[in-house]
């Protein structure tokens, strides 16, 4: 019997396909996004748009949000830490969190070493906006991966553009020959072992979702178009009017994504969606895209 | 055979690799009018709330028990246990509610308590790779169905007539033992249904 194996880590992702992961700040929320039928909650002290506007040095959440959300689910709990602060991951994994996201949301803890994940029993995703990101992440353990977007600002524009990024990426190294594959692999700062596993399967080895912008059903759906394998949704749904009717929306045009008089359907009355932001009108310092490398 | 993997949400394309490699026809069905071209059904792993809800919302529910009715073989893995079972712990609604057991859902813990193992199953020659995440357990199972294996005394395998259920992952692994016992029930309930 072993625990902990890449199997088991990158299973529970697989269980995870073709399902919305929300973010939640307390119980009520939580509830309210397993009702929705979400497949996983991330437990967070602050959404990214609160985060934003918030500014200063975020960080993992208080554990006792994390554990009121667990008393309260059935369904997966998630939660957050900054890159590179193993600490915060090791407290996380005690406190019993199902999978950890190292993720660019909060303010780095480390401007070199992301956490060596293979050193957890529970599974960590990790964000890219390219595939040398992802693969760099995959070699240091992680079990997941989801476009960086820019979280917090409801604009689909950057997960859009990693996405695109990623698959073309992907493509171009399919048709490498094997010694052009050295280069590559050189050029992208990615061990030579990984790429030539995408080079011959054509897809990354970990299950992949959206994230960072997306604030709409067709957000959702446009993402899984892209190939995304699932979608996290996180200042949009409880920054939303009616944050129920928006999360069932929300998982219905992720499940029927090519269903477009459904995607319709669910798109009606949802009231007003998050403000949103401007990509070109946030300052660089604001840009957490930047953050991990 | 034509195997149908219920694309709701969850690891479908893991069981459509699996059902090929082990010789039959897998395809993903999104809509309730698909299950009639099938001759055996697979109820995937994912979120066992995700997907009953989502079963409900779609019809989902009625068009499987008719399926089910028709003597036509089903396979539930994990969530797709939890949905098959007459009975869960805890919960006052079962979703299809076909097998006659009780579930428990996430009964061996969180995350960090899933594991792999090897596992002997009956009328299956070599043990099969099996992968537990956040697992569910069979609680107890009626006169009329099998206990086909254990893990520590409890019940992780069970079949009951054209239904069989598993606790854990025969899809995340290259073992297609289990698909191929699948398949088989599929070809005799056709054979049966011809005759």
């Amino acid at each position: 019997m072993e625990t902990g194996t890449s199997r088991v880590k990158r299973g529970m992702a697989e269980m995870q396909k073709g399902g919305v992961i929300m973010d939640v700040m307390n119980a009520e929320q939580a509830k309210i996004a397993e009702a929705a039928g979400a497949t996983a909650v991330m437990a967070l002290e602050r959404v990214p748009s609160d985060i934003r506007a918030a500014g200063g040095v975020a960080r993992m959440a208080d554990p006792t949000v994390l554990e009121e959300v667990m008393k309260v689910t059935s369904i997966p709990v998630m939660a957050k830490a900054r890159i590179g602060h193993f600490v915060e991951a090791k407290v996380l994994e005690a406190l019993g969190a199902d999978y950890i996201d190292e993720s660019e949301v909060l303010t780095p803890a480390d401007e070199v070493y992301h956490i060596d994940k293979r050193d957890f029993t529970v599974p960590f995703v990790c964000g890219a906006k390219d595939l040398g990101e992802a693969l760099r992440r995959i070699q240091e353990g992680a079990a997941m991966l989801r476009t960086k977007g820019e979280p917090g600002t409801g604009n689909i524009v950057e997960a859009v553009r990693h996405m695109r990024i990623i698959n073309g990426q992907i493509r171009k190294v399919q048709n490498l020959s094997k010694d052009e594959l050295y280069h590559e692999a050189k050029t992208l700062g990615v061990p030579y072992e990984l790429l030539l596993g995408v080079h011959e399967s054509g897809k990354l080895p970990v299950v992949n979702f959206a994230a960072g912008g997306v604030a709409t059903p067709s957000d959702a759906a446009l993402m899984m178009h892209l190939g995304a394998d699932g979608v996290f949704v996180g200042s949009g749904i409880f920054k939303s009017e009616y944050p129920e009717k928006f999360a069932r929306a929300i998982v219905e045009a992720t499940t029927h994504y090519q269903d477009y008089k459904l995607i319709a359907e669910v798109s009606k009355n949802l009231g007003t969606p998050m403000k949103g932001i401007e990509i070109s009108k946030l300052d660089a310092s604001q840009r957490m895209q930047d953050r991990g490398w | 055979m034509k195997i149908g993997v219920l694309a709701l949400q969850g690891a479908v394309a893991e069981h459509i690799r699996s059902i090929e490699a082990a010789g039959g026809q897998g395809v993903a069905i999104k809509r309730t009018e698909e299950l009639a071209e099938l001759d055996g059904l697979i109820i995937p792993g994912g979120e066992s709330t995700t997907i009953g809800k989502l079963m409900r919302k779609y019809g989902f529910i009625d068009a499987i028990r008719n399926f089910s009715a028709q003597g036509k073989p089903i396979f539930g893995t994990c969530a797709g246990l939890i949905v098959l079972a007459d009975r869960i712990d805890g919960q006052e609604e079962a979703h299809l509610g076909l097998m006659d057991m009780t579930v428990a859902r996430n009964a061996f813990g969180r995350q960090r308590e899933s594991f792999e193992t090897d596992l002997p199953v009956k009328g299956i020659e070599e043990p099969v790779r099996a992968v537990f995440i956040r697992a569910p357990l069979i609680k107890e199972v009626g006169s009329s169905v099998d206990v086909l294996s254990t893990y520590k005394d409890e019940i992780v395998t069970a079949r009951q007539g054209h239904l069989l259920a598993s606790s854990y992952h025969p899809e995340l692994t290259d073992d297609y033992s289990l698909h191929a016992y699948f398949l088989k029930m599929a070809e005799e309930a056709a054979a049966a249904a011809s005759r």
